[in-house]
């Protein structure tokens, strides 16, 4: 157990007041007096990017090496719409994409939202999927 | 079967009509996977690092690895501790396990540079009682806690509310649904999650469905978990179930990017199930599941074959097996949802024993799914143990005082709760206008026991609706508001505070929870400290006195009320007892007899007792004598005494609560000629008997023993009532020679 971690989590005890929603909306300003006059949306009430990698940093410093990059991909995928979200995890299922089209895709993260980290684990998954047939032919 | 005749043991008989013979039973057939643990096919350990890559692993050279090796290579294995790990005996690793002096860190660091093969290796040096001390301590979080499954046949919104609401109250973590119709998920998880924040907030809810549309229903704030990412122990039975583990990775992160906490499936038997189990074990294959589980960066799995249940307990060893792999999970720093879900035993004893794997040591999950309606409600084929069982499972934690993660409820608060959640999802499905649900359907919710006891509803309407919600702008911000509006102020803040958890992300760390007060309790700030005696979690304090305090509970003073009456005004002491001289019977009575009780355990007043021996005795023409043994309760002593006293030599001595014997003189205290030990059964004509065939005793006739039933319940029933009956009479010894009794009766003879 390390101090700065102790002192971290839970976020929601020790950071309450740094906490903002994907949408920047401040937590303070999530309540019920919001929702009543239905000024809030589905953003403020979802996790930010920079929250994820707050709580990845605490799961590799408890040992939780993979999880923590787990949830660095995800601080990444906050960016992506709903429906292009849904669509590539499509386009990554087997048998579905040329290795083309999975290269194309990590292209897409990279330079479209930034996820390099999500982008290098689609070219990895791309020459498995080559090397294991589960690519469809160019 | 080497039986000629066709004529059949009438005991083999009853046997072949017990459920246990109800079970499919095999023999292991490792070549197509009907193995449990030890296939001859199942790769030997091994590892060779190349440049800081794994060149080779469990006997495979890279260019032969499938996508699993592949994907278990670079992203399960620690490399920094294989070599290690690899080189520690397996039979060492397992000590280490059991050993409380290694902690839990320790043993999770090597585990981390072990292969497949190699854990597979340590479980083949455990038996369950060691396996159970090692997932006492490799467990993630230091508090036990439970799942619900909540469904329905009908998918009544109602009655799911009002099932999750009772859920939440009786104490569960964590509320599964799922759809009979996959167009009404929306609704489904809706329903569970009004619930559940109804019954107590901070219960995560889930909603199973396929994966798309499970990331649906998370974008708009319906869920907070997902849990049936299944993930498989071979390539082929993985692309059959259509995905790879990179494909499962990225939905996870996916999930945890709209912060949904995310649990992978798995579990002995599916591989085998779909066709495709390569010749190797079970428990090798779930190894291999386990560590692409860990590569991907989920926090848990439900393992513990869940759906295959069946088809490891057909073979040898197969509950053993399923304890494995609750452990290996938990030994890779895996959340453990440990099964215990679906159906996977016609035997009442076999089901429960299975349970006590899991239930003992503790698990994250004890169950994934507690089927907390009626196994016949339950749409994830589960039902275990249901809403039928939870008796038992409350009196299960209260007798070992072990916490299993469920409270008992009083009926009063279980409707209560039931009422208010039928009425807020009432309240949100008018607000949002979707198709009315009724008072009449709102009343029936809150009885209800299933589906069974629902109305029926416009389904048509329904799926339009949901249809419509899943497809419109309503989310769990309208969800909030409608709340608001209709009144629901608890429920709405609940919710709404779901979401500003959401927001926080606490709850996306290993096995982490909410307790009543929204305070996150994971493997970061309630990790588990397991190490040995006085040590880890304890079920105490305030925990203990709630699952001590079952319903069903008495207080034991109230026990004895019903058998104190008015002392016998007919019964006198006339004197200090002598010894007689002619052919009568004494009837020596305990200290308590007529006074401070009044009445047996079987409910039968003293002085009927009395008039009934008498009455025997005078029919065999003999008189009877009463006398008050005052220095001792016991039976056989009371009995020895009247012996003594009697001028024949036959005495009877009664106890108050009913218990008699016949005693002899002569014969040693705890030797007699009748002894009636089971007085619940005992009735006046008994009684009557009793008296004749002690006079046909001091008359030296042959005697015939008084027949008695044998109820041998009476005690399992009657004994706290036997305790404190004796107790009393106990109460009433004084230091005193026994009284001569004057008994103002005369026998009807």
């Amino acid at each position: 157990m390390n101090e700065r971690k102790d002192r971290a989590y839970p976020l929601m005890e020790h950071a309450a007041d740094r906490l903002a929603a994907a949408s920047g909306r401040r937590l303070a300003e999530v309540d019920l007096a919001a929702a009543a006059s239905g000024d809030l949306s589905i953003a403020d009430l979802q996790v930010s990017a920079e929250t994820l990698r707050a709580q990845a940093a605490i799961a590799e410093d408890a040992g939780f090496r993979q999880l923590a990059e787990n949830l660095r991909c995800a601080a990444e995928l906050t960016a992506v719409p709903n429906a292009e979200l849904l669509a590539m995890y499509e386009t990554l299922r087997p048998n579905r994409s040329t290795y083309t089209a999975l290269l194309e895709m990590a292209e897409r993260l990279a330079a479209g939202y930034g996820a390099t980290l999500t982008a290098a684990f689609v070219r990895e998954a791309a020459a498995a999927y080559r090397a294991r047939g589960l690519v469809l032919p160019e | 079967m080497t039986n000629k005749s066709s004529r059949r043991s009438k005991r083999f008989e009853a046997l072949a009509g017990r459920d246990i013979n109800r079970e499919t039973f095999i023999e292991p057939w490792p070549e197509v996977g009907l193995v449990v643990t030890d296939s001859p096919y199942d790769p030997q350990p091994g590892l060779r690092i190349v440049d800081g890559r794994v060149s080779e692993m469990d006997g495979r050279p890279r260019e032969q690895f499938d996508a699993l090796d592949l994907f278990i290579a670079d992203h399960a294995l620690d490399l920094a501790a294989a070599a290690e790990a690899m080189a520690t005996p397996s039979v060492e690793l397992a000590r280490m396990l059991v050993d409380v002096n290694v902690s839990q860190q320790a043993m999770r660091r090597l585990a981390a540079g072990c292969t497949p093969a190699k854990l597979t290796d340590i479980i083949r040096h455990m038996n369950v009682l060691e396996m159970m001390s090692g997932l006492a301590k490799m467990r993630v979080r230091r508090t036990p806690a439970n799942q619900a499954h909540v469904t329905n046949w009908r998918e009544h919104p109602a009655l799911l509310a009002a099932d999750a609401a009772e859920a939440a109250l009786r104490g569960f973590a964590e509320v599964e649904t799922t759809v009979r119709v996959a167009r009404n998920a929306p609704f489904n998880a809706l329903a569970i999650l009004v619930g559940t924040q109804t019954g107590r907030g901070g219960v995560l809810t889930q909603c199973a469905v396929e994966e798309a549309l499970g990331l649906r229903l998370a974008m708009k704030g319906l869920v907070t978990y997902a849990e049936t990412l299944s993930v498989y122990g071979t390539e082929a039975a993985f692309v059959d179930g259509d995905d790879t583990p990179w494909s499962k990775a990225f939905l996870a992160s996916a999930y945890a990017s709209r912060g949904v906490k995310v649990r992978f499936t798995s579990g002995t038997g599916a591989e085998a199930l779909m066709g495709n189990a390569e010749r190797c074990s079970m428990l090798y294959l779930e190894a291999r599941c386990l560590m692409a589980v860990r590569g991907a960066g989920s926090q848990g799995v439900q393992n513990g074959s869940i759906s295959c249940i069946a088809l490891p307990e057909s073979l040898p060893g197969g509950v053993r097996a399923v304890l494995a792999e609750n452990l290996l999970a938990s030994l890779l720093g895996l959340e453990v949802a440990a099964g215990n879900d679906a159906l996977a035993s016609h035997s009442q004893i076999r089901k429960a024993a299975k349970l006590m794997l899991q239930f003992i040591p503790g698990a994250d999950f004890i169950f994934s799914g507690y089927s907390v309606m009626p196994k016949r409600d339950n749409l994830f084929g589960g039902g275990n143990f249901d809403a039928e069982d939870l008796d038992d499972y409350n009196v299960l934690q209260r007798d070992m005082q072990v916490d299993g993660g469920v409270r008992p409820a009083s009926e009063v608060e279980v409707v209560a709760i039931r009422r208010e959640a039928a009425s807020a999802i009432c309240a949100v499905y008018a607000e949002l206008g979707f198709p009315a649900i009724t008072e009449e359907e709102i009343e029936a919710a809150v009885y209800a026991h299933s589906s069974d006891d629902m109305p029926e509803r416009d389904v048509v309407a329904d799926l339009a609706a949901a249809d419509a919600f899943l497809a419109g702008e309503a989310d769990m911000a309208a969800v909030v508001a409608a709340l608001h509006r209709a009144g629901f102020a608890r429920t709405a803040a609940n919710i709404l505070e779901m979401g500003r958890q959401r927001v926080a992300g606490d709850y996306l760390q290993p096995s982490a929870i909410f307790d009543a007060d929204f305070r996150v309790r994971s493997g970061i700030n309630d990790a588990n400290d397991y190490a040995g005696p006085g040590t880890g979690y304890r079920l105490a304090g305030a925990r203990w006195e709630e699952v001590q305090r079952i319903p069903q509970a008495k207080s034991p003073r109230s026990f004895v009320q019903d058998h104190v009456g008015a002392p016998l005004k007919k019964l006198a002491e006339v004197g200090p007892a002598k010894s007689g001289t002619r052919t009568e019977i004494v009837l020596a009575v305990g200290p308590a007899f007529g006074a401070a009780l009044t009445r047996t355990i079987g409910g039968l007043d003293h002085e009927a007792v009395l008039a009934a021996i008498l009455t025997g005795v005078a029919k065999e023409g003999l008189i009877g004598r009463i006398v008050r043994v005052k220095h001792t309760s016991d039976c056989a002593a009371i009995g020895q005494i009247a012996a003594e006293l009697s001028g024949s030599g036959i005495g009877i001595g009664l106890q108050s609560r009913g218990t008699t014997v016949i005693h002899k003189q002569g014969l040693a205290r705890l030797n007699n000629l009748e002894l009636f030990p089971q007085s619940p059964s005992l009735t006046l004509a008994t009684y009557e008997e009793i008296g004749r065939n002690a006079a046909r005793y001091a008359k030296g006739e042959p005697v015939k023993p008084v027949g008695v039933k044998i109820d041998n319940a009476a005690r399992l029933r009657l004994i706290v009532k036997t305790t404190l009956l004796h107790q009393r009479e106990t109460e009433q010894i004084r230091d005193e020679p026994p009284a001569e009794l004057f008994f103002d009766w005369e026998p009807e003879v």
